[in-house]
C-alpha cells in the first residue's frame, strides 16, 4: 500500500512543479517526474511479493513459471512509455534552447508574449 | 479482403514517413510527390473500405494476447477523413512551405502524424491506442513549433506541455485501469466491466482518461493550449489539428472509450451534455473578440467540437448520428476556413483582420473558399453545417432539452454574426491600397481549396435517406450498440 502512496506523492511533486514553476527547464524536470509516477505505477501493477523475474529459464513449464514470476506485460509498457517520453523529452529540450536563443532568458514570464 | 488491408494504414504513412527524410534534395523535390502519393493512396484505400468491417491480429496472436486492429464503418468513416484531408493538406503544403527550410523533415513529421491518427482510429488495445495518441501527439507539437519562429516555438513549448499532461493522465488511467482488470484488450475489458460491480478504483480511472481525452479534444476547461497552438502552425497543419487531430486523439477515441467500453451512464452522459454546451458558448463567445483570422478560427474550433460532445452526450441515436455527422462536416468546413487564411497569409503576409480589405477582387478564388467555410460553419443551407447543426438540434428536442437546443441556434447565430463579421473585414468592401498588386495563390493551394468546398457541398448530401443509412446509421449503429463483444468481428 505504501508504494502506491509514495507514487501519488510522486505525481503530486510533478504536478505541483508544472503548475508553479515559471523555468523552462524546471517545467520540462516536472514532466519528467510525472512521467516517472505513471511508469512506477504500472511497473506496481504487474508486481507481486517474492515473484521471480519474468525470464523463462529453459525447460521450465508455463504453468509454473505463470505462478512465480511477476506480470511481464507493464515491464514492457513502461519500455514503451520510456521510450516516449524520451521522444517528448528532446524536443521539449530542443524547443526550450531555441526559445533561449531567441529571447536569452528560460522564464516563461519574461518570454511570454501570446494572450491565453 | 478488407481486413488484410488494415496494417497498411500504418505501414504507407509510418514507411514513407521515415523514408523521405532519407531521400535528401533534388530537383523535382520527391518529399511533395512522395507525400501526396502517399495520402492519395490512403484515400483510395479508406474509400474501398468505407463502410465495412473487418479485423486484423498484429502478429498472428489470438485475440486478448495479441493486439488486435478491426475495422468498423465509424473506424472507416475516420480512416475517410484523415486520409482526405491529409491530401488536400499535403497538395496545399508544396507551396506554403515557400517560406520555411527542412520541408523534407515537415513531411516526415506530416505522415507520421496520420500514421498516429489511423493508428488511433483501427486499434482495439487500450495501450496501444496510447502509444498512436503519443506519436500523433508528439508529431503535432514539432510541426506547431516548425516556423521556429519565437511565437511559434512558444506556442509549441505551452502545447506539448499542456497536453503532454493530457497524455500522462491517460496512461495513469491505463495503468489503473490494468491494475483493476488485468487487461488492456478492449473488448476483453469491456466484457470484465460489466461483470465486476462499479468500484470506485475504475471511476478513478475513468476521470483520468476522461481528463485526458479531454485534453485532447480542447473542450473548455482543458482548452488553454489549442487557441495558441492553432494560429501558430503552419496553415495546412492547423487545417489538420483543428480539422481532424482534436477529434481522432480526443472525441473518437472518448467516443470509443464512453460508448464501446464504459458503457456510458447517465451520469457520464450528463457530463458530457455539460463540458459540450460550455465549450459551444464559451468558444464563440471568446472568437467574437478576435482580430487574428486564424486565432478566431481556433476558438470556433472550440465551439464546434462543443456541439459534437453535446450530441454524443444526448446519448440517443439521432443524438450520436448528429454528432459523427458534424464531425465529419466539421473537418471539411474548418479545414477549409484555416486553409483559406492561410492563402490570405500567404500573399498578404498577414492574419489580422484590420490590416486586410476587399480582398475578393484580387483573391477570388480564395474569398469564395472562405465565403463557403464560413456559411458553412455558420449553418445556412443548402451547406453541409447546416444539415448537422439541424440534426443535433432536433435531437436535443427530442431528448427534452429544449433548453439546449436554445442554445445551439443562439450560438449558431453568433457564429454567423462573427463570420459576416469576418467576410466584411477581409473580403468584401473597399481595397485598401497596399493590397493593389496582389495575385491570387498558385494553383496547387487552389486546388485543394476546390476539393475542400466540393466537399462541403457533397457533404450535405449524406442527409439523403439512401446515402444516411449507410455511412452515418451504420457509423451510429457502432456506438449505440453499447459494449464491443469480446468474439465478435468488432
Amino acid at each position: 500500500m505504501i508504494i502506491y502512496f509514495l507514487i501519488l506523492l510522486l505525481f503530486a511533486v510533478g504536478l505541483y512543479g508544472l503548475l508553479s514553476q515559471r523555468n523552462l527547464v524546471k517545467l520540462i524536470i516536472s514532466m519528467s517526474i510525472l512521467e516517472c509516477a505513471a511508469d512506477l505505477l504500472l511497473i506496481a501493477a504487474g508486481w507481486r511479493a517474492n515473484g521471480s523475474a519474468p525470464v523463462i529459464a529453459a525447460g521450465q513449464d508455463a504453468g509454473q513459471f505463470a505462478l512465480s514470476s511477476v506480470d511481464p506485460l507493464p515491464q514492457a509498457m513502461v519500455l514503451v512509455s520510456i521510450a516516449i517520453g524520451l521522444a517528448l523529452l528532446l524536443l521539449l529540450t530542443a524547443i526550450a534552447l531555441r526559445l533561449y536563443h531567441e529571447y536569452g532568458t528560460y522564464d516563461i514570464g519574461e518570454i511570454r508574449r501570446l494572450r491565453g | 479482403m478488407s481486413s488484410s488491408l488494415l496494417p497498411y494504414f500504418l505501414m504507407i504513412p509510418a514507411g514513407l514517413g521515415f523514408l523521405i527524410p532519407l531521400l535528401g534534395r533534388s530537383r523535382i523535390r520527391p518529399a511533395d510527390t512522395l507525400a501526396a502519393l502517399g495520402t492519395g493512396l490512403l484515400l483510395a484505400l479508406s474509400l474501398f473500405t468505407l463502410g465495412k468491417t473487418g479485423k486484423h491480429l498484429v502478429g498472428g496472436w489470438p485475440q486478448p494476447i495479441g493486439i488486435t486492429l478491426a475495422l468498423d464503418p465509424l473506424s472507416s468513416l475516420m480512416l475517410t477523413l484523415i486520409a482526405g484531408l491529409g491530401l488536400c493538406a499535403s497538395i496545399f503544403s508544396i507551396r506554403a512551405l515557400d517560406r520555411h527550410t527542412g520541408r523534407s523533415h515537415y513531411y516526415s513529421l506530416f505522415l507520421l502524424m496520420i500514421a498516429g491518427m489511423n493508428g488511433v482510429a483501427l486499434t482495439r488495445d487500450l495501450f496501444n491506442l496510447y502509444v498512436f495518441l503519443e506519436l500523433a501527439s508528439i508529431s503535432s507539437y514539432a510541426l506547431v513549433a516548425f516556423s521556429a519562429e519565437a511565437e511559434d516555438l512558444e506556442a509549441g513549448f505551452k502545447y506539448a506541455i499542456l497536453s503532454g499532461l493530457g497524455s500522462i493522465f491517460i496512461l495513469l488511467g491505463i495503468a489503473v485501469v490494468y491494475l483493476c482488470y488485468g487487461t488492456v484488450n478492449l473488448p476483453q475489458l469491456a466484457e470484465r466491466l460489466a461483470l465486476a460491480p462499479a468500484g470506485e478504483l475504475i471511476n478513478f480511472s475513468l476521470i483520468l482518461l476522461l481528463a485526458g481525452f479531454c485534453i485532447k479534444a480542447g473542450l473548455i476547461p482543458f482548452h488553454f493550449w489549442l487557441p495558441d497552438a492553432h494560429p501558430a502552425a503552419p496553415a495546412p497543419v492547423s487545417a489538420m489539428l483543428s480539422g481532424i487531430l482534436i477529434k481522432a486523439l480526443g472525441l473518437y477515441a472518448l467516443a470509443r472509450l464512453l460508448f464501446n467500453v464504459y458503457d456510458l451512464s447517465p451520469g457520464l452522459g450528463r457530463l458530457l451534455l455539460g463540458l459540450g454546451a460550455l465549450s459551444m458558448i464559451g468558444g464563440v463567445l471568446l472568437a467574437i473578440g478576435q482580430n487574428d483570422f486564424k486565432r478566431m478560427l481556433a476558438y470556433h474550433s472550440i465551439s464546434q467540437i462543443g456541439y459534437i460532445a453535446l450530441a454524443f452526450g444526448l446519448g440517443t441515436p439521432l443524438g450520436i448520428m448528429a454528432g459523427i455527422y458534424h464531425l465529419v462536416n466539421h473537418a471539411a468546413f474548418k479545414s477549409l476556413l484555416f486553409l483559406s487564411a492561410g492563402a490570405v497569409e500567404y500573399r498578404t503576409g498577414t492574419r489580422d483582420l484590420n490590416e486586410l480589405g476587399g480582398l475578393r477582387a484580387r483573391m477570388p478564388v480564395t474569398s469564395a473558399a472562405s465565403l463557403v467555410g464560413s456559411l458553412s460553419i455558420a449553418g445556412v443551407p443548402p451547406l453541409n453545417g447546416f444539415f448537422s447543426k439541424l440534426l443535433i438540434i432536433f435531437a436535443c428536442v427530442q431528448a427534452g432539452r429544449q433548453g439546449l437546443a436554445a442554445a445551439a441556434v443562439i450560438v449558431s447565430i453568433l457564429t454567423l454574426a462573427s463570420f459576416m463579421k469576418v467576410q466584411r473585414a477581409a473580403f468584401f468592401g473597399p481595397l485598401k491600397d497596399k493590397w493593389t498588386g496582389l495575385k491570387e495563390v498558385p494553383f496547387s493551394m487552389q486546388l485543394s481549396l476546390f476539393l475542400l468546398m466540393a466537399a462541403c457541398l457533397a457533404l450535405s448530401l449524406l442527409v439523403l435517406p439512401g446515402l444516411r443509412e449507410q455511412f452515418l446509421n451504420s457509423a451510429q449503429a457502432v456506438l449505440s450498440a453499447g459494449i464491443m463483444p469480446a468474439g465478435g468481428s468488432r
